[in-house]
């Protein structure tokens, strides 16, 4: 599928109105069957998502390996497809956002905002995830082996989070559904303004943000946290984990005024 | 916005102006008003000053290059007339002065006397330091000021998206913290109480070169400094007393620091080694120098870290 051309030149346009005069794919994967490997070293972010989605949505590769990703910004966005995708390197900012379906590999870290947004599939980060992960996550699993940075999951509406390491400040900042495992220790303001949704925390909590309580584990969060934590391969026991979720007592729209609110809190 | 980014070199100098200026680059989307570099070179006897006699988006009228001739010869004629000994002075643009001096008198002293000079501003002053800043990318003030060969143990840059205040080198970081020389400051964030402590500071004395908020930061430093503080001791303290969301890196003549409020709303990755340590708002700016994949991560809300030669 060619581009679509805008204008006489042919050219077309980003969010900003600045011309974008690469927005053809590079044609330099090399395809086996229904696998195809790309090295993205000296390709631009747009030429790298081009090349993505002509391999996928095109030549109906299932299977793709993008070598050198070079911790470029906002690689892998919008991948509507249940495939396979393998990043031989880190991310920058925004990677695998509004992604629903593929399952992924990352085999470096990724920046901010990895997988905001994401409907469904699997996504595994090998190493550090920087703030924001899975910010408004919709679903599927997303899973850092390493530390995350501040407000993880924040307004997270579903899916689960799983972290292989530590979280930082506002951990489920805003979270309105889905789970959160954090193997590791959690910075101060966990679960703050938190709508619903659970928090499972392995190690020590530096603080509980607003409206976030702690509640006992059940036999249906000792299956969940087992099912999850086994097929990821972390060896933590499902009941050295605590819970945390919403105190319902912030955004349960009752009638009070907000200062009355502050009274009852 | 704003992009920031700091290297050391741990063990022994290295092309730093190239680096930082490389680094600097690949964050351009983060701000492409100017772009700033403090970088230390070998330190020696002799004091750098980089002074800026007018700034470059000044109106060029017919006087123009008669009065910058004007400020370099009083310039000259200041730095003799109050014992500095001058070893060489050269110009890298029209109104960009760097000059090498013997002079063993108080800082302050002497940078009060050159600023006197209308349009003068001295931007950095030390044994080691240097800094170079003025409109436009990393590539055209690299090229402008011949930092390609700038061999260095450390150094800190900024490219800025002007949004509090003018697009001028006034506004540019880093910011020096006048009167100690060798210490620089690079900032990305916004502070809420900057007049509370602008107000605060000029009562003890401090001046200030800009109606940028970022240059509190460096103010703010120099005046601990002043008073006997350990630099991280004053950066831990900043946490406290500087309100909003800010990143901010420091470098001194021996060290690199970075302090992050107690939000983490504004980005830092970090890369350390036994040889080298690199930061910067984004990653792809470390990679620009290390062309690998690498082990980063985030420095946490209120870390304060320190690097020494």
């Amino acid at each position: 599928m060619e581009p679509v051309a805008v204008g006489e030149r042919g050219l077309t346009y980003d969010a900003r109105g600045l011309a974008e005069p690469e927005a053809v794919a590079p044609k330099v994967a090399v395809v086996q069957g229904d696998s195809a490997t790309f090295d993205a070293e000296g390709l631009s972010t747009r030429q790298i998502n081009l090349e993505l989605r002509r391999l996928l949505y095109e030549e109906g590769v299932l299977n793709v390996t993008v070598a050198n990703p070079g911790a470029k910004h906002s690689l892998g966005v919008g991948i509507l497809e249940r495939c396979h995708l393998r990043f031989g390197g880190s991310l920058g900012y925004f990677g695998l956002g509004l992604i629903d379906g593929p399952e992924v590999v990352v085999e470096g870290r990724v920046g901010w905002s990895v997988c905001e947004n994401m409907m469904s599939g699997v996504v595994v980060v090998e190493k550090n995830a920087g703030s924001l992960t899975g910010a408004a996550l919709r679903g599927g699993d997303l899973v850092i082996r390493g530390d995350v940075g501040a407000r993880t999951g924040i307004d997270q509406k579903g899916g689960t989070i799983l972290v292989g390491g530590n979280a930082g400040l506002l951990t489920g900042f805003m979270m309105q559904r889905g789970h959160q495992i954090i193997c590791g220790n959690v910075g101060p303001g966990l679960g703050d303004s938190m709508y619903d949704g659970v928090i499972y925390v392995g190690g020590t909590v530096a603080s509980l943000g607003i409206d976030c309580v702690e509640d006992a584990l059940g036999a249906a969060d000792l299956e969940f946290l087992a099912r999850k934590l086994s097929i990821y391969g972390f060896d933590q026991t499902p009941a050295s984990f605590r819970k945390f979720v919403c105190g319902k007592k912030l955004y349960n729209y009752d009638s009070l005024e907000p200062n009355e609110r502050k009274l009852v809190l | 916005m704003c992009g920031i980014a700091g290297i050391i070199h741990r063990d022994g100098p290295g092309e730093v102006g190239s680096e930082l200026t490389a680094m600097l680059q690949s964050m351009k989307h983060r701000g492409p008003d100017s772009t700033g570099l403090a970088l230390y070179g070998a330190p020696g006897e002799a004091l750098v000053l980089r002074v800026k006699l007018a700034d470059p988006n000044e109106e060029r009228d017919i006087e123009w290059t008669e009065r910058l001739e004007t400020s370099l010869e009083e310039l000259e004629r200041r730095l003799s007339k109050i014992g500095a000994g001058m070893d060489s002075v050269t110009r890298a643009t029209d109104y960009a002065v760097r000059a090498t001096v013997r002079y063993d008198g108080e800082l302050k002293a002497l940078v009060d006397y050159l600023e006197d000079i209308p349009g003068c501003e001295v931007l950095s002053i030390g044994h080691s330091l240097e800094i170079v800043k003025d409109l436009g990318d990393a590539e055209t003030v690299g090229r402008q000021y011949g930092l390609a060969g700038f061999r260095g143990t450390h150094g800190i840059g900024h490219v800025r998206m002007a949004t509090e205040s003018d697009v001028d080198i006034a506004g540019a970081h880093p910011y020096w913290a006048y009167p100690f020389g060798d210490v620089a400051v690079v900032h990305n964030g916004q502070l809420t109480n900057y007049h509370q402590w602008r107000r605060r500071l000029e009562r003890r004395g401090h001046r200030f070169a800009s109606e940028c908020d970022s240059e509190i930061i460096a103010v703010y430093l120099a005046d601990e400094l002043e008073r006997g503080t350990s630099l991280e001791t004053a950066m831990k303290q900043s946490l406290d007393d500087l309100d909003g969301v800010f990143t901010y890196v420091v470098v001194t003549s021996d060290s690199l620091g970075m302090a992050k409020d107690e939000m983490a709303a504004k980005p830092l990755v970090l890369f350390e080694s036994d040889s080298l340590v690199a930061l910067a708002s984004e990653e792809v700016a470390i990679r620009a120098v290390l062309g690998r994949e690498i082990d980063t991560y985030d420095p946490y809300e209120r870390e304060v870290m320190v690097w020494s030669l």
